[in-house]
């Protein structure tokens, strides 16, 4: 363990001189959690994993809303007279050393009496005792260990949620049902004539066909159901064929049981049923730590300050703001409605709504919009709309967050099915009517072998197996989707939209040019010793890239809010502001941030802020430009227009100053033209685009923290990938194309014997099996093939 | 031969039997977090009644 590195973070702690134990710590923080962890006897907390911790923020005041007992009882999960239980969200939770803190919590405090962590969610679920520790003590004590949770709106009614297990339930007993009626089957397969068997061939069907009851009737209600609703919207989807084979099958066998004409095709119908939902089991891979769904509510907070006209506080619920209501936004807090600012120095980060991580600088009287957040100490302000009516927050109300994306797309299964059925029932008809005339004893007995052989099986396996198999190879690669028909949708576009801010710049980065007379060194130690002082974003971004000089002590040194800096060393003056600030006046309208610079009240040049575009840009987009078309919409002004054309290729479209709907109704416009349109952004105010889009990637600098609702969310870091990844979509199709001549093949060789009036039950239980796990096989190997080409 | 009744008989139970376990095994949240349970088997519980002397980093040298 290195000395200077903080024990607890792992932050650089060279500067510091804080040591507690023979520990160096980064800031008082990180030594107080050590403390109260040495206290309580949880060092162990280190040993598991090195500087696991987080720096404690202060929350002083924050969770105040947890007072107001009607919030607090909808956030209970259960709430009994001494127990209480409740589910709170911790970004923080990444390692083992969490789950063992979160674990031994009652170590911490003896009113909480277990908690568990759920790693996948990042959650951790607390049982504890709120008469001698109220729920706002407890998300303090979180915070105070550097575990701060996060309580959002859209933990309001969580409470209740319900958990569908019925897939597994389904899948359990399909599985077992199978097992047994393999077993039970195996002595016929092998047709030994004899007493024995003939003796004991009755009892063994029954008991197959009372293990297959539940199957059909449990398990496979899904396939009926959906073939239902198909046929009643004249839709012959892919459950259509599955569910009359399921049907034939259990008819068929239980009448020959019943006559005993027969062994029945039990085996053939719970194996059919079991490896089907073995199918759907697969796809259905979800990223239990991403969510895809989200909205404001995810964003903004339960509660908030509410001045009363006493000039008391009170914590009150958001839905319950008022016009005319004056609030009290705390540093840190998110603004959930839009105002009038009253009192205090706002400086708000607007980087949730737009992606844009500069922070703006506003003062009493400006009006506030929902959804940004406050960096700069408490502020006052007039509630001017309700929640709901916000500027932000009406973008929910469009229509189009209330369409189920998948419902309205016919996927590759469903659109090779119809031509399947209606096949299939013909030759079903012709070889019945040719049997008719010829043996008509043989006739029905055709007639359900051709439905059970060609029940697809391996086309309804082709899908999910490929598909799912592609999630997993694209999670790998930092690229989540929110389910396999992201994939189809994906190989089908033909449009790609880009947001600018964030999307296809960095946040992280800016890049600094500067224009006009050099500065001597002087001028520039002087600069960079002003900019020391500043707290402003741009200060400290400039400070950041200007050169190391000495530094000096200022005679004079102020700050003129919303303007800019002035300050005093020796006989040497310096300003650094907006050009008016600095004196300057000629300067050409630009529409880029820019920092002035004045020595000695004489105009110096201009430091202008650029973002800084991802890595690869350039050859991305003349990648993607040959089979797409290529648009930029992005909210902001023209600023960076001549430094995109640069950029770009030529035929990208660039539109500015696009407002949230906008985008939206752009994307709907060149819908109706025909366009596959894959949009991509990060903000919320890109929520409506990506909602209305065919496909909405959100980008996304860091995975774990929010996104707006979306298709697919693609690390940032892999965005020069975005080409591939569609490439890889696209072989997706192909594959499945090719599992579907497969599968036909079996299906030609299995209507071979029923057609000709032979099929065996152990035929059909060969088969079926066969082809599907063959299926099963060439779709991983060649998923996995393509998948090795990403890199 | 009406051995084999029995073994019938024991062999459904037994099957039935591990269903019945798994089915409750699912209701209780078993397979709802598939990570967690993982780590958590690898804590040693006497690490924290006598953690002085079994601590390695906190050791203080």
């Amino acid at each position: 363990m290195s000395n200077n590195t903080c024990f607890h973070c792992g932050l650089d702690a060279t500067s510091s001189t804080i040591t507690f134990d023979n520990k160096s710590f980064c800031c008082n923080g990180c030594k107080t959690v050590y403390e109260i962890f040495s206290i309580n006897d949880l060092t162990c907390y280190y040993d598991l994993q090195q500087a696991p911790g987080a720096t404690p923020k202060d929350v002083e005041g924050k969770y105040n809303f947890l007072d107001n007992a009607k919030i607090v009882e909808q956030l209970l999960e259960f709430n009994n007279d001494d127990t209480q239980i409740v589910t709170l969200y911790i970004p923080h939770i990444h390692c083992s050393s969490c789950i063992w803190i979160l674990e031994n919590l009652n170590k911490l405090n003896p009113a909480i009496s277990s908690s568990v962590v759920n790693f996948g969610k990042k959650n951790v679920r607390v049982t504890f005792n709120s008469e001698s520790l109220t729920l706002k003590n407890l998300v303090a004590l979180l915070s105070s260990i550097g575990y701060e949770p996060f309580i959002s709106l859209d933990d309001y009614s969580v409470g209740k949620k319900h958990v569908d297990r019925s897939l597994i339930y389904k899948l359990g007993i399909a599985g077992f049902a199978f097992g047994n009626v393999m077993f039970l089957s195996f002595p016929e397969y092998f047709q030994v004539d004899g007493f024995w068997i003939e003796k004991y061939k009755p009892l063994f069907r029954w008991l197959m066909f009372f293990f297959s009851l539940p199957v059909v009737f449990y398990s496979a209600q899904d396939y009926f159901i959906s073939a239902f609703k198909g046929l009643r919207s004249k839709i012959l989807n892919i459950d259509v064929p599955i569910a009359l084979g399921v049907l034939v099958l259990f008819v068929r066998s239980s009448a020959e049981i019943i006559f005993d004409a027969g062994s029945g095709f039990f085996d053939s119908l719970t194996g059919l049923i079991f490896f089907l939902l073995l199918g759907k089991f697969f796809q259905q891979k979800t990223y239990t730590f991403l969510s895809f769904e989200r909205d404001y509510k995810s964003y903004f907070p339960i509660g908030i300050t509410k001045i009363t006209l006493e000039g008391t506080e009170e914590s009150i619920q958001v839905y319950d703001i008022e016009k005319g209501n004056r609030l009290l936004i705390r540093n840190e807090e998110l603004i959930p409605v839009d105002c009038i600012l009253i009192k205090g120095t706002a400086r708000i980060d607007y980087s949730f709504v737009t992606g844009e991580s500069k922070t703006v600088s506003k003062q009493s009287g400006d009006k506030l919009f929902a959804g940004g957040k406050q960096l700069d100490g408490s502020i006052e302000v007039d509630v001017l709309k309700s929640v709901e009516q916000s500027y932000l927050t009406q973008l929910w109300s469009n229509d189009v967050f209330k369409k189920d994306k998948e419902l309205s797309f016919t996927n590759i299964t469903n659109s090779i099915s119809k031509r399947f059925t209606i096949a299939i029932l013909l030759i079903a008809l012709t070889a019945t009517s040719f049997w008719l005339l010829t043996d008509p004893s043989k006739a029905l007995n055709v007639f359900t072998s051709v439905l059970i052989i060609a029940c697809p099986c391996a086309i309804a396996l082709s899908a999910p197996f490929t598909f799912g198999n592609i999630l997993r190879i694209l999670g790998k690669k930092k690229f989540y989707l929110k389910n396999a028909s992201v994939i189809e949708q994906l190989a089908k576009i033909n449009t790609i939209i880009f947001d600018k801010t964030g999307t296809i710049t960095a946040n992280k980065e800016t890049s600094i040019n500067y224009e006009g007379s050099e500065l001597s060194l002087d001028e520039e130690t002087l600069l960079k010793s002003t900019l020391r002082g500043s707290n402003h974003p741009l200060s400290r971004s400039l400070y950041n890239i200007l050169n190391k000089h000495d530094i000096l002590t200022l005679d004079t040194y102020e700050e003129f809010l919303g303007k800019g800096i002035e300050a005093k060393h020796k006989d040497d003056n310096i300003k650094i502001g907006s050009a008016s600030f600095v004196g300057h006046t000629s300067d050409t309208a630009t529409l880029n941030t820019t920092v002035h610079v004045s020595t000695n009240n004489q105009y110096k040049g201009k430091f202008t802020f650029y973002n800084a575009y991802r890595k690869g840009i350039s050859q991305l987009f003349n990648t993607l430009k040959k089979e797409y078309d290529l648009v930029i919409l992005s909210g902001d002004n023209a600023g960076e227009k001549e430094n995109l054309t640069k950029l770009l290729p030529t035929k990208t479209k660039l539109l500015f100053n696009q407002k949230p709907e906008d985008k939206l109704e752009y994307i709907k416009y060149h819908q109706n033209e025909g366009a596959n349109v894959l949009m991509i952004g990060d903000g919320l105010n890109d929520a409506g685009a990506l909602a209305q889009s065919n496909v909405g990637i959100a980008i996304s600098e860091n995975v774990n923290v929010f996104s707006p609702a979306c298709d697919a969310i693609l690390d940032a870091s892999k965005f020069n990938q975005l080409f591939n990844y569609i490439k890889l979509s696209k072989s997706a199709i192909k594959i499945i194309k090719w599992s579907f001549l497969l599968s036909f093949i079996y299906n030609s060789i299995g209507l071979y014997f029923a057609v000709t009036g032979q099929l065996a039950p152990v035929v059909a239980a060969i088969l079926m099996p066969l082809s599907s796990i063959s299926i099963v096989a060439f779709t991983t190997i060649a998923t996995n093939i393509s998948g090795r080409k990403l890199n | 031969m009406s051995v084999i009744y029995i073994l019938l008989a024991i062999s459904i139970i037994v099957a039935v039997g591990f269903f019945i376990a798994f089915i409750v095994a699912v209701k209780k949240g078993q397979y709802d977090d598939s990570y967690t349970p993982s780590v958590r088997m690898l804590f040693e519980d006497e690490l924290v009644k006598d953690n002085s002397d079994k601590t390695i980093l906190t050791k203080k040298d």
